[in-house]
């Protein structure tokens, strides 16, 4: 078939049939941008509609009419809402999210300094869980059935079966209490070297690593499996592939795209769902900062942390997206 | 040792008794001289304060909101950070509360206490090497009372009109007689700073026995002594960690580990499991904070005194007490004053849970059908607990509650000090005077019971303006007699605040002004190796 003459399509369409990758993946970040729009709207107003604002949360039992009143004027909250959203919208645009209410400080600069300790543990549980869920989960496959699969089975799903919290509480009481081997509390700051850092994060390391292994190794586990149920599959060992490396080499990159997604929806949960891992440990992470923020209403911080979460959460989303069409060709052209 | 030996030696270990007393104390108790003079010996030793190392403290109620300025000091964390670099003019005696000089040497009130002169310590430096001058306790005070401030004390010090300096002196002018004066000046946020803070009221310059080094809103505070403190008796180690640890179990577990010295906030649940930990202390202290049930004067049911006498004896203190503090608190008698204060009345009759009486007067009331009764676990502690508990000694007087669970977040603006009946908690107040002006005069703000009698008005300012502390005394008994038996407050227990330490941390000073020694405990403990 032909190619139909250029000046009867749209140019637009002409792009996307020539570098249709490319045209995807420009749609999917326009596509976020819009979400991130929608999500900070949702931010706004969901606030807006928690019972008390910041003026009578902050002073708690101890506001008196006065400073309550000194407040709001000072930050304006007698002014409508629309305003102000847009006034914030059109800071944040520009990068300045301002200044918490409570305490005068930059927010930016607070949430370089809190999302690095998030993204510095999320990064270690990251590097010890994936390929660690990844290789079991081919074991698992390898030896289906048989008692190293029970053994990996029972094991991540016993883990996972456990709330956050209770593992971390366990970890506490053997490690820090019983043992006295682990540093406990995990309170990382500024002047702090690097294996000291590395030392005081090894229990919430080990905790968010048993929380998302199982579910990135049994999702590896089962798209293997379905693979390996399908015609080239067969052929591989008929031509007398050995059985591991038929699962490393044919059957895992055509499961890859599952595990694509599975593996990106554990990393944004490692960054933007440790809240109850940060309060446990008493780790200084976007998580902690935030629930410190909503509980006194301070709407610049709330505000930029939900925004840098959902950021995370659609970034990591798109990127998995991109890497399984990249990974599976097919769908490049959808019908 | 006996009771008395015992009693002795531990006068000697609060420096109370010197070699001569106790020698000839303890033998006239029968105990020979050699003996003696060992005992006095090992007690003096144990009270001898050992100077440095490093104090690391866990506590609760810190968060990323926090701010350097003491005008807005709010939580428990800033409220001991504050103390640690920063001086008030005036402090409180840890066993009676009454006012003794810090940063103000001595003061003198005029004959209608309305006017109050404080004299400026001299010599004393702050952090930075500049001279603390009558221009800056003046300057800090301005900044506090300015109508346009967000100060935390701004309340406190609602009746001050004027602030000026005379002399080397300071000079207070209010627009009514107020005998309490010296102890309002000792509210945490009083910090006195250069320049009052005016230049810049994060920079934590004060006169205090540590310099602040390090400061991470909600994460971690860390401090070196201040070698040119202007008082020995205290700051005894070298340097303090002040660590943001919000979650309970992670507190027990960093102190049962040995990760912190000391942990405020336990809860009295667990405070059994933590003493079977063998490096523990449970330091408990009785305070003036109380858990209340708060009926409205005003509104129907509860505009009928005999329907609030009904609620009230069918309150089982012992059980609160008992159930609730888990035994680390004291009967409350409805009303907001106990033992602690000055001029605590004495002697009234305490209130004890009496169905038939309950019964007879809610009868009496004519009410009929459920009370609903407003509660959440922000409240205080236990707050739903207490609140079924209390639904269950009312059932045995035939009064039925309808106990409503409402969301923690928004409590204390859409329930308290709105709806007619729910449960809450007050923190103590230095004085009388503030505890029944906070809440009790017709015209707080936060007359959360709805209590509103001119004659009680009238007696308070009364009292407030009384230097006689004789007729003073009488005043307050007779306020809280109306209280008691009028008011819409059921007060069933005053709390203890509950903390811990490792057994190393010696010298702790049990303040009845207020927890964690009055946020005093990091400057007042030292490690014993």
């Amino acid at each position: 078939m032909s190619n139909p003459p250029s000046g009867h399509i749209l140019p637009g369409l002409r792009f996307k049939q020539r570098f249709p990758l490319l045209a995807l993946i420009l749609e999917r970040f326009v596509l976020s941008i819009i979400l991130l729009f929608a999500v900070s709207v949702v931010i706004f107003g969901g606030l807006e509609a928690l019972p008390g604002d910041f003026a009578t949360t902050y002073l708690g039992q101890s506001a008196t009419p006065q400073a309550v009143a000194n407040i709001r004027q000072e930050l304006g909250l007698n002014r409508p809402v629309t305003t102000r959203y847009f006034e914030w919208l059109g800071d944040a645009l520009r990068g300045d999210f301002g200044s918490s209410w409570a305490s005068k400080n930059s927010v930016g600069e607070q949430i370089g300094k809190r999302l690095g300790n998030s993204l510095f543990l999320a990064g270690f549980a990251a590097v010890i869980s994936v390929p660690l869920a990844v290789g079991l989960g081919m074991l698992a496959v390898h030896f289906r059935n048989r008692l190293p699969d029970k053994i990996i089975n029972i094991i991540s799903l016993a883990a996972i079966s456990l709330p956050e919290f209770f593992i971390g509480y366990l970890l506490i009481l053997f490690f820090a209490v019983k043992f006295g081997v682990a540093t406990f509390p995990a309170t990382v700051y500024e002047s702090m070297g690097l294996v000291d850092r590395l030392k005081a994060i090894a229990l919430p390391t080990a905790t968010l690593v048993l929380v998302v292994l199982a579910h990135m190794m049994r999702m590896t586990r089962a798209a293997i499996l379905s693979v390996m149920s399908s015609a080239y599959m067969e052929t591989a060992e008929l031509k007398g592939l050995g059985a591991f490396r038929s699962i490393v080499k044919h059957a895992a990159p055509n499961a890859l795209a599952p595990i694509i997604n599975v593996v990106a929806l554990n990393l944004a949960y490692l960054v933007v769902g440790v809240v109850v891992v940060e309060v446990v440990f008493v780790y200084p992470g976007m998580g902690q900062y935030m629930v410190d923020a909503v509980t006194v209403r301070d709407m610049p911080v709330v505000q930029a942390c939900g925004l840098i979460f959902a950021a995370v959460y659609i970034f990591l989303n798109m990127v998995a997206d991109i890497l399984a069409i990249i990974a599976n060709p097919r769908l490049r052209h959808p019908r | 040792m006996n009771r008395y030996t015992k009693y002795l030696t531990s006068r000697v270990t609060s420096g109370g008794l010197s070699r001569r007393e106790f020698i000839g104390r303890a033998m006239a108790a029968g105990i020979t001289l050699a003996v003696a003079d060992k005992l006095f010996t090992e007690s003096a030793h144990a009270a001898e304060p050992k100077r440095g190392g490093h104090l690391k403290l866990g506590l609760e109620g810190g968060a990323a909101t926090d701010s350097k300025d003491p005008a807005k000091f709010l939580s428990q964390f800033m409220f001991c950070v504050g103390r640690c670099w920063g001086d008030m003019l005036v402090e409180s005696d840890p066993l009676t509360g009454a006012a003794v000089p810090a940063l103000a040497e001595s003061w003198e009130p005029s004959k209608d206490a309305a006017t109050w002169t404080f004299k400026i310590r001299k010599g004393v430096k702050f952090h930075d090497g500049k001279e603390l001058t009558i221009d800056d306790v003046v300057a800090t005070l301005k900044r506090h009372t300015d109508a346009k401030s967000e100060s935390g004390a701004l309340g406190v010090l609602g009746s001050i009109k004027d602030i000026k300096a005379d002399g080397g002196n300071l000079v207070l002018t209010l627009s009514e007689g107020n005998a309490d004066m010296p102890l309002l000046l000792t509210d945490y946020h009083l910090v006195i700073q250069p320049n009052g803070g005016n230049d810049d009221p994060l920079a934590s310059i004060g006169t205090g026995p540590y310099r602040l080094t390090s400061f991470e809103p909600g994460v971690r505070a860390t401090f070196e002594k201040n070698k040119d403190d202007w008082r020995s008796d205290r700051g005894y180690v070298d340097s303090i960690e002040i660590i943001g640890m919000n979650d309970a179990t992670a507190r027990i577990a960093a102190l049962s580990s040995g990760q912190v010295h000391y942990i405020n906030r336990v809860d009295p649940k667990t405070v059994d499991l933590l003493k079977r930990a063998p490096n523990v202390e449970i330091l408990s202290t009785s305070g003036r904070g109380h858990y209340v049930f708060i009926m409205h004067c005003d509104t129907a049911p509860f505009d009928n005194n005999d329907l609030r006498l009904a609620l009230k004896y069918a309150m089982d203190r012992e059980a609160m007490v008992k159930k609730i503090l888990g035994g680390y608190g004291k009967l409350g008698n409805d009303f907001p004053i106990n033992n602690t204060y000055a001029l605590f009345p004495e002697g009234i009759e305490q209130r004890a849970y009496d169905p038939d009486k309950a019964a007879f007067h809610y009868k009496k009331s004519g009410h009929s059908g459920s009370v609903l009764l407003r509660t959440s676990e922000v409240a205080f502690p236990g707050g739903v607990d207490a609140a079924v508990l209390y639904q269950e000694s009312c059932k045995k007087a035939g009064i039925e509650i309808e106990v409503k669970r409402e969301p923690g977040d928004g409590y204390w603006t859409n329930v308290w000090n709105v709806q007619p009946f729910s449960t809450s908690y007050w923190g103590g107040r230095p004085t009388q005077d503030q505890m029944y002006s906070t809440a009790y005069l017709s015209t707080a703000d936060w007359n959360d019971t709805r209590f509103k009698r001119a004659d009680f008005d009238k007696l308070l300012l009364q009292a407030r303006a009384e230097l006689d502390e004789t007729k003073r005394k009488d005043m307050y008994r007779t306020m809280a007699m109306m209280v008691r038996d009028e008011g819409g407050l059921i007060l069933p227990m005053f709390n203890d605040f509950v903390n811990a330490s490792t057994k190393q941390v010696k010298g702790y000073v049990h303040d009845i002004g207020n927890d964690m020694s009055n946020g005093y405990v990091a400057t007042r403990v030292w490690l014993d190796a």
